[in-house]
Parts: C-alpha cells; structure tokens; sequence
C-alpha cells in the first residue's frame, strides 16, 4: 500500500473528519454510530468487492454491476417463491443467484471481450439497458408468491419485495452482542471476512495467478501460453457472480427486495468506495476493498444524522453524490487506466 | 453509404408496429412529434460536432442544459419576465456553457479513449454540483430576492418553478394549421436555423479541423494542428448549443422540472442520434433530425402500444427506457467492435501515448 494519501483520499478524510467534529458538536453519540458503519460496511462490502476481479483482470471499473445484482434478484425471488425462510432461504437464495450469475456473466464476458479497451462504456449501457429490460419481466415475471405480486389483480411484481417472512436480517441478527453500546453482529462480519479471505485464497491459486497476469499485461501473459479471453471471461463471471451475492447479503440486511430501477445506480458507489481504498483502477487488493467501503459506509452513517441535525435531509444524499462522482471523475483523470499496454 | 443503417430500420419497423396497435390517430402523433422536434431538435444537434471530432457520444451536455436552467432560476431570481427575461437567461447561458464547454475540454484531453465515460460522469456530478447550489445553497449562503420560488423552510428552490413569463414569447409565432396538423412555423425555423449554422461550422476551417482530428492523431500531426485545442472548442461548441437547445426546450414546456429536467436529456438526445443511424465516429444533421422523427415516433405510440398488446401501460414505459438505453449499448458494442477491425482506426488509437 505504497502512497496511501493522494486527493481522493484526501477528500474523504477531509470531509469525515469535518462530519465527526459536527456531529461531536451537535451532540450525536458516535459509538451507536459506529456499530452502524459496520454492518453497513457488510451490507455493501460484497457488492465492492465483487469490483475486484475485473480490476485484476484489467477490465477497469464494473460499471455493468446491475448485471450481477439483477441476476441476485432473481434468485432472491426464486428463494421467496418457494417460501424458503432462516438460514437455508438465505443459503437457497445465494446458491440460485450464483447459477444466475453464472450464466448472465458468461454472456455479459462474451459482450465485454468484444469491446476490449472501451469496457466501462459500454458496460455502462449494457447494465443500463439490462435493468430496463429486467423492468419488463418484472411486470410479467410468472411467479405466483402472493407476497410478491401486486395485491391488486395479481399480476406483475412490487416494487419491493419485504423479507421479514423469509430470509430477512438472518446473518445480521446471527451472534449479535453489545459491547459499551455498540451493536455488534458478529455474524455478519464473520461472513463478510471469510468472504474475503476466499476471494484472497482464490488469487493464490494457478488461475488466480492467471488473471493477475492478464491484467498486469496482456501481451505478456499470451506469450507465457494464457488463454486471455478465456481468463477475462472467468473474471468477469467471478465479478458477476460476487455482485449476485453481494446483493443477497445487502437485501437481507435491509430487510427488502427492491426490484425494477432500484439497480440501475448501484454501480457508482460500489466504484467510488473502492478508489477511496486506493484502487487507481488497475490491480486492487482486499485491504483496499474493504478500507475503501468502510470509509465510504463511515460517510454514509455520519451524514445522515447530521443532515437532518441541521435540518436539510438532502444535504446528506447530495454531498455523498457530489464526493462519489468526483472520486470516480479524479480517478478516470489521473488513474492507471485500462490496459495501458493494449 | 446507401445501405439503409440497421438501426434506422429497426425503429421504423418497430414505430410501424407502434402506431398500428396503439390506435392513435396519425395526426395526433405527428402533432406531438413535431413538438418533440422543437423542444429536442438542437439537444441532438448539439452532439454532432463531439463525435466528427472523435470524441464520441457526449453525455455532458446536460452541463449545457444545467447552464440554461441555471440563467432561468437566476433571471426567476431577479424576477426579470417576459423576452428581456428571456434574452439574459440566453446570455447568463452563453458565459456559463463558454466556460463549461471549455473545462469539459481540458478534462477530455486528459482521458483520450475514455472520453464517453468520462462525460457521463462529468454530467453526474456537474448535478451534484448544481443540486448543492440550489438546494442547499439558496437561503444559506446565497441570498434569495425571490421568495415565490423558495421552500417554505427558506432553504432551497422549489422542485417545481413556473416559467410562465417566458412561454408563448416566441412558440406561438407563426402558427399555420393544415387539416389537423399545427406546425409553428418559427419554432422550427430556428431549429433549422441553427442546423444551418451548424453545416456552416462544419463547412469552415473549423469544421475542417474537427473532421482531421476525429479521422487520425497522424493526421492532425501532419497538418500542423494543436489536437488539444481543437477538441477544447469542439466541447465548447457542443455545450452551447445544449444550452441554447435546453432553453428553448424549457420555454416550450413552460414548467422547469429543477433538480430533473436536465437529467435524461443526454441519454434520448443521443439514443434520438443513433435512431437516425448515426454512429460514435459518424454523425450528420440529416441522422439527427431522421432520428428524432422515429425515436420519438416510437416513443409516443409504445405506452399506448403496450396497453393495447398486453393490457399493461407500464410496459409500455419501460419498454421506452429500454429503447433508449438499449440503442445506445447497441451502438456502443457494434462500433467498438468495428473500431477494433479497421486498421486504419487501429493505428490511430495506438497511436496515442
């Protein structure tokens, strides 16, 4: 982690160390607060780290994230169709996504390696246009779980979906204690680094290595006998299938399934978190992932608070855009880049 | 260049459909399109000169739409009505796009390759930027004049301003009725007027040295060019006349949207581009205005469309978002992808350091 403090990281600590201060003057406890910013830094975690496998892979960004989260979605309501609840919905729910993911990835890889050195662009669109299209299915898709459908005519999926009945919170309310007032769920935490420390044993491995290689130089790694299309296609499933899974655990610990357009955005903070950790869109490690999406979660959970402190509710939401885009903007400006060797 | 564009034909088949299984009357559509025309024509003009010069699609332009709502909400401010009104927001406009256009620039030349991405995240946060000022800004460290158009709290504008001062100065002129057709005849003057002033650019050394820098790096080289300058007034020239594409869009409506009219305009501007098979390296005055027609031909009819095919107007509307969306991705991987087979393009791109 040579050079940790450069302007994006500048700017967030700058503007959370501004945020701690006025939340110490007005008075809110902070230890409340930071039990928050760590299951928030779970609830998103997985969909940050689900970035890293492209980045490796020298793809860039994953703009096309909404790829990997409808396909959870679908899972997720595959699982609440069949009334799978506790553990083994959530376990159901990760499982269909992952085989959802799998195949969505695949093709999504097949669009990506045809685009080689415009990725972000174009996945962009291509998640953009997948959520839109996901839209129609949604107001016809034939599940039949009342709990799902509009109450009225019994056709076509709700905006949100609750998972109180299902699958809601089970990891968040796993091992949860209370340690001088900050809430602890140890659960979800556990889950979160073990998921981490997979992914990490995963680069470790031949193919792991592979994918480093590929992103590190292309031309390079062909030469040393890689199949480069077919180790960016395995990293672009492996990105798919952890946004898949980084959605089961965000909707359980939300508590909602949020269908139709609620991914379509889902992208840009993910990819914001993971610059603030020090990712300059090329290799990444997981120190910097989740660094990266606690600082950014910190952010959230302070700001809120705050704002409505001083009585503007917006303010919270509009500074977190405002600091979330400028990231991206400085790293598009002054990062590696895609695939300076291309 | 006869071959009719695969695009184009898949919205005249598709707005065909449309119009047969929604049941509207051929003269209503062409009613709304013809106001579509007005209120989008310069928005998507205003993407040509981006792409001739090589930079791809730009999704900044609603950096051009925020200047112009920006000169409405200050000229609201000052409570200036009627065309004196209307003359400062265009100037209030023109400075800020100038200076806009220009900072674009300076940001793309750092980003060559990148530069579609890169102005869809400039138009992100210049939102954000503008959200801040006008919402959090007005009534803390901004001093309103205009109470009417401020929240009941004294922070912020309204999400809804009336610009009803400002409508029907110039849209009602020259109206001629045929059957049941109306077309204002100025409006689409001044469309086509700035079209004009469009071709004439294109036509000039200018123009010239836009199309040099959009065919090759080499080229520019040759020739002598400043490649970075040239791209720094291409952006300039887009964000102007998003601005004044914006402002005459807003006028018609009549109503401002604040925190959300400019939003989508990036996304149907461009999508309209490509409807009329204009391409990320090609574009023409003719590709826009063919593709405003059917895109928002397709557009009107699919609500109705949906309701009628499958008893669901919902899909109907998301059916149009996924039009738009989809014709830009669509676009976007057909010609990377060509980008990628013609040598030419190829050496260009390697060229670059």
């Amino acid at each position: 982690m040579k050079k940790f403090i450069r302007p994006p990281q500048i700017i967030i600590l700058v503007f959370l160390a501004v945020l701690t201060i006025t939340a110490i003057y007005l008075h809110i406890p902070l230890n409340a607060m930071f039990g928050d910013s760590l299951v928030r830094l779970v609830m998103n975690g997985v969909l940050v780290l689900s970035l890293l496998p492209m980045l490796n892979a020298g793809i860039g960004l994953n703009f096309g994230l909404p790829v990997g989260v409808v396909a959870g979605l679908l899972g997720m309501c595959l699982a609440v169709n069949y009334h799978q609840t506790g553990w083994f919905g959530l376990a159901a729910a990760m499982l269909f996504s992952a085989m959802i993911a799998v195949v969505f990835g695949y093709l999504y890889a097949l669009l990506l390696n045809k685009v080689k050195g415009r990725e972000e662009i174009a996945a962009t669109f291509v998640g953009f246009s997948f959520v839109s299209l996901m839209c129609l299915f949604w107001s016809v898709a034939p599940f039949n779980n009342p709990a799902m459908l509009w109450p009225i005519g019994g056709k076509g999926m709700r905006l949100t979906v609750g998972l109180k009945d299902y699958f809601g919170k089970v990891l968040n309310n796993t091992w949860q204690f209370n340690i001088l007032g900050i809430k602890i769920s140890l659960g979800l935490l556990l889950f979160f680094f073990l998921l981490c420390f997979l992914v990490y044993l995963i680069y470790k491995t031949k193919i792991g290595r592979a994918m480093i290689a590929v992103g590190e130089n292309e031309d390079f790694a062909r030469l040393s006998g890689i199949n480069v299309n077919r180790v960016r296609t395995l990293s672009v499933i492996f990105s798919t299938v952890l946004g898949a899974l980084g959605i089961c655990v965000y909707a359980q610990s939300y508590g909602f399934l949020e269908l139709y357009t609620a991914p379509l955005m889902m992208a840009f903070p993910a990819a914001s978190a993971i610059l603030i950790g020090g990712s300059t869109g090329g290799k990444t490690t997981i120190g910097q992932v989740v660094l990266g999406g606690y600082l950014y979660q910190a952010i959230y959970v302070i700001s809120g608070p705050v704002a409505n402190q001083l009585l503007m509710p917006e303010f919270a939401e509009i500074i977190r855009m405002l600091a979330t885009n400028l990231i991206i903007l400085y790293a598009l400006l002054y990062g590696e880049g895609l695939r300076k060797n291309a | 260049m006869r071959k009719p564009n695969i695009m184009t034909v898949i919205f005249i088949v598709l707005s065909l459909i449309g119009l047969g299984f929604s049941g509207l009357s051929p003269f209503f559509v062409l009613n709304e399109v013809i106001i579509r025309f007005i209120r989008d024509g310069v928005l998507v003009l205003a993407l040509i000169i981006p792409v001739t010069a090589g930079m791809g699609l730009n999704f900044a332009i609603t950096v051009g739409a925020i200047a112009a709502q920006v000169g409405f909400l200050l000229v609201l401010d000052w409570q200036i009505g009627g065309l004196t009104g209307l003359l400062l927001v265009t100037a209030i406009g023109t400075v800020l796009s100038l200076a806009f256009g220009a900072l674009i620039g300076v940001c793309l030349n750092k980003v060559r390759g990148k530069e579609m991405i890169t102005t869809i995240i400039i138009g992100f946060l210049a939102t954000s930027i503008y959200q801040f000022i006008f919402m959090i800004g007005f009534g803390t460290f901004l001093k309103p004049h205009n109470l009417e158009i401020m929240l009941s709290r004294g922070i912020g504008i309204r999400n809804m301003v009336d610009l009803d001062s400002y409508r029907n100065i110039i849209d009602k002129l020259w109206l001629i009725h045929i059957g049941q057709v109306t077309i204002p005849l100025f409006m689409i003057l001044i469309v086509i007027i700035f079209s004009l002033i469009l071709r004439y650019i294109l036509n000039t050394r200018i123009g010239m040295q836009f199309k040099a820098v959009g065919e090759s790096k080499r080229r520019t080289e040759i020739l002598g060019l400043d490649s970075d300058r040239i791209r720094i007034k291409a952006m300039i020239f887009s964000t102007l006349l998003a601005c004044f594409g914006q402002i005459i869009f807003l006028q018609n409506i009549g109503m401002l949207n604040v925190y959300t009219a400019h939003l989508n305009s990036d996304i149907f501007s461009c999508a309209a581009l490509l409807a009329g098979g204009a391409t990320i390296k090609k574009a023409s005055i003719k590709n826009a205005f063919l593709g405003i027609f059917l895109f928002h031909t397709l557009f009107i009819v699919s609500p109705q469309a949906g309701q009628n095919i499958f008893a669901n107007v919902a899909l109907g509307e998301y059916f149009r978002s996924f039009v738009a969306y989809g014709t830009i991705a669509f676009a976007l991987v057909l010609n990377i992808r060509e980008t990628e087979l013609n040598p030419a393009a190829l050496t260009a791109k390697t060229g670059r350091k």
